[in-house]
């Protein structure tokens, strides 16, 4: 198939891997950012074909572990309402919330939906005019174009039933907080393709400058991995900081202008919370005044919602790469996809699950 | 914002979801959950020496005939669909749960529940359709049942079928069958039912249509045990897909799966919506598949007849049956990648979901 063959190509990427090995002289840890990514490294046991001197670190870029549990509160109050039909990706439903999961309230009778686009949520909305219809719009950059159009269309077509629990989060603020962190170990990064598609690679200036660090800007797949590992290694091995782009069929310095004006169109920075991690300065997105009726959080009077989040698992750490999902005692045993004690074992995304789905075995012995 | 603000080691995680109080519909997903209903729910009140074996089939001895017996109920959406529709597959369904058995199909039952208002064309357009599909597969609908539920209160229609068997003489196969050594044959490639039903509901257009495999396997296990009795089991990997029956042999038979990601088929079209909605194709529902496992020394005269076979000339061998030993413990499926790592091949917790991005 083209466009993914000529990317997971085993001789490819075994060339690069020795690529690397021939300029590694002493120890890196690198970070990809995106949860994708690590997706990918974890499937392919990209690990192995490494030299023992790259180690990775798995970063926060999972939409769905860095969703506030107050968020997923929210969103099951409203889906709990007998007038809403409430859509999201599918992604969110298994996510547990202080009680309950979406999957509870749909088998409770409340109308909660998977959609694929939230230009669906605003489809069901025109059909049923009698209904709210709410999109739960999570994620990071790379999503935030779709669901400003969908808010942008909502508002043209007129609908006054339609809203969006907007809970957007933002990279750069996430990996300047990991640089700021004493206790990160990180000396390069793998900035996420796909948010890059939409914002380019212009913010990350700021951040080489700043801290000294190398960003290679990396697709998801093995191929594309293994290039940007290897473009970061040659430039740590040089003594280079630097912003450079591997993902250069998808990726462009200055991203997409016209996905970005729609979002500037429709959203606005501000302070968000990010699960496991706290509240960070302007590392999301809210909905603008002008758009202050399509916001659910203002629409629902669903009141404050303070989610206590009892201690056990170690999501924080593990986001911030400062502790892998293996170095986690609950791994594999208290915690797993069927009982999951924090959202990185939930989603698809997320770093526990992708070690606990392609790779315990290379770890614990698991009890079923 | 200053470093000193954040504290990591204070943020925890929620506690989990204590048992579903509710039904999901997870729980019909063919995965983990499944597995949990049964185990929780109905094995320890229906338990019996037939029913604990978890076949696809009760295999049960007559009179000195031993009869196969199976039932399913089908509740698709759409109902007409790219290959088929949910009448052909009431008949395919439960027809290859018996074939799986080894046994001869010979009589279907067929039971309707219908949803008020429901079109009375499409009634006749869906039985003629399974009338014609038992007519191809040999079988005779020879008992049925009929109710009308309020609207609202089903989704259009739903359809059991039970079906029932002639065993032959020397056949005896079973999921707890599988032993280290044997090799694990698929009959061709995977996937195509599911996406052709997601494509269809979801309204995906791609440049050829994508269409179901739904289809009678009978025959093409008729064709195999005749070049071989050495075939310890077959399996049609549906709903979980290919992922959960090896997970389910490995389980009951205790012994750990090894596969190759090189060896199984996949069409291009299938692979390439699964990239886009971000699903694994193994986990991925077939209607017209089978796995085999086989003993070593009768692998190739199998795959030859599977090949030589309409429904099998994709045919391939997947992989292997390994020991339950270290990391390989009894119930582990693992898949080699091109790559030359190994992967843990898992029952997936509920229905896959389409990721964010």
């Amino acid at each position: 198939m083209k466009y993914v063959d000529e990317y997971r190509d085993p001789q490819v990427a075994l060339g690069i891997a020795q690529r690397i090995k021939s300029i590694v002289t002493r120890p890196w840890v690198l970070m990809e950012v995106c949860g994708g990514q690590t997706h990918t490294l974890m499937r392919y046991g990209m690990e192995e074909l490494l030299p023992p001197e790259v180690e990775l670190v798995h970063g926060p870029g999972c939409p769905v572990c860095v969703t506030p549990l107050a968020m997923v509160d929210r969103a099951i109050r409203i889906a709990s309402q007998p007038q809403v039909i409430f859509t999201s990706y599918g992604d969110m439903l298994r996510v547990p919330g202080s009680n309950s999961d979406l999957f509870q309230v749909k088998a409770g009778g409340g109308d909660v939906r998977i959609v694929y686009s939230p230009m669906d949520a605003v489809k069901l909305a025109q059909a049923n005019p009698d209904r709210k219809v709410c999109f739960f719009g999570v994620g990071f950059e790379t999503t935030a174009p779709a669901n400003a159009m969908a808010v942008w269309q909502a508002k043209r077509l007129g609908l006054t039933n339609f809203s969006m629990l907007v809970s957007h989060v933002l990279v750069p603020p996430a990996m300047r907080l990991i640089l700021e962190s004493p206790s990160s170990r990180v000396q390069g990064f793998i900035a996420p393709g796909h948010v890059c598609t939409v914002m380019g690679y212009q913010e990350y200036d700021e951040l080489v400058n700043e801290f000294k660090i190398p960003i290679v800007v990396g697709g998801f797949e093995p191929v594309d991995l293994l290039e940007a590992i290897h473009m970061l290694v040659a430039q740590l091995e040089e003594g280079r900081a630097e912003v450079e782009n591997q993902y250069t069929r998808s990726v462009t310095y200055q991203g997409n202008p016209g996905a970005q004006k729609i979002m500037r169109e429709v959203f606005e920075v501000a302070d968000r919370k990010w699960r496991g991690i706290g509240s960070i300065a302007q590392s999301g997105y809210r909905l603008r005044d002008e758009y202050a009726r399509f916001d659910a959080e203002r629409v629902f009077e669903i009141g404050e919602f303070v989610a206590e989040e009892p201690k056990e698992c170690i999501s924080a750490l593990v986001l911030q790469g400062l502790k892998k999902p293996v170095d986690c005692s609950a791994f594999g045993t208290r915690c797993t996809p069927m009982n999951p004690l924090g959202a990185p074992m939930v989603s698809t995304e997320g770093a526990c699950a992708a070690y606990y789905q392609y790779r315990r075995h290379t770890y614990v012995t698991v009890s079923h | 914002m200053s470093p000193s603000a954040i504290d990591p080691t204070s943020f925890t995680c929620p506690a989990p979801l204590k048992q579903a109080e509710r039904i999901v519909l997870g729980h019909g997903s063919g995965g983990r959950l499944s597995a949990e209903l049964l185990r929780d729910v109905f094995l320890p009140l229906f338990s019996n020496p037939v029913l604990d074996r978890l076949d696809d089939q009760a295999v049960l001895e007559i009179g000195g005939t031993r009869m196969a017996f199976t039932t399913d109920s089908f509740v698709v959406q759409p109902l007409f669909f790219p290959g088929g529709d949910i009448g052909s597959l009431a008949v395919h369904g439960t027809v290859n749960d018996l074939a799986m058995g080894g046994a001869k199909p010979l009589f279907l039952s067929a039971g309707f529940i219908l949803e008020e208002g429901f079109p009375t064309a499409d009634l006749k357009r869906i039985a003629a359709s399974m009338a014609r599909a038992a007519a191809a597969a040999g079988v005779a609908i020879v008992t049925g049942d009929t109710k009308v539920v309020e609207k609202g209160k089903g989704d259009g229609l739903f359809i059991n079928t039970t079906g029932i068997g002639i065993v032959p003489e020397g056949v005896r196969m079973s999921a707890s069958q599988a032993r280290p050594g044997d090799r694990v044959l698929l009959s061709g490639p995977i996937g195509d039912h599911g996406i052709a039903i997601l494509a269809k509901r979801e309204g995906l257009e791609f440049e050829t249509e994508i269409v179901s495999d739904s289809a009678a396997l009978h025959g093409l296990v008729e064709a195999m045990l005749a070049a071989s009795m050495a075939i310890r089991c077959l399996r049609d990997p549906t709903r979980g897909g290919l992922s959960s029956t090896l997970n389910e042999i490995a389980g009951q038979s205790g012994v750990s799966i090894q596969i190759e990601e090189t060896a199984i088929p996949v069409h291009d079209q299938v692979r390439g919506a699964c990239e886009l909605l971000g699903l694994d194709p193994l986990y991925v529902a077939n209607e017209g598949k089978l796995v085999a496992i086989v003993a070593p020394e009768a692998a190739a005269s199998v795959l030859a007849a599977m090949r030589s076979h309409a429904l099998g000339q994709e045919a391939s061998i997947i992989g292997t049956v390994g020991d339950a030993v270290g990391n390989q413990r009894a119930g582990t499926v693992t898949m080699k990648s091109a790559f030359g790592s190994t992967r843990i091949v898992d029952l997936l917790a509920g229905d896959q979901l389409p990721r964010i991005c």
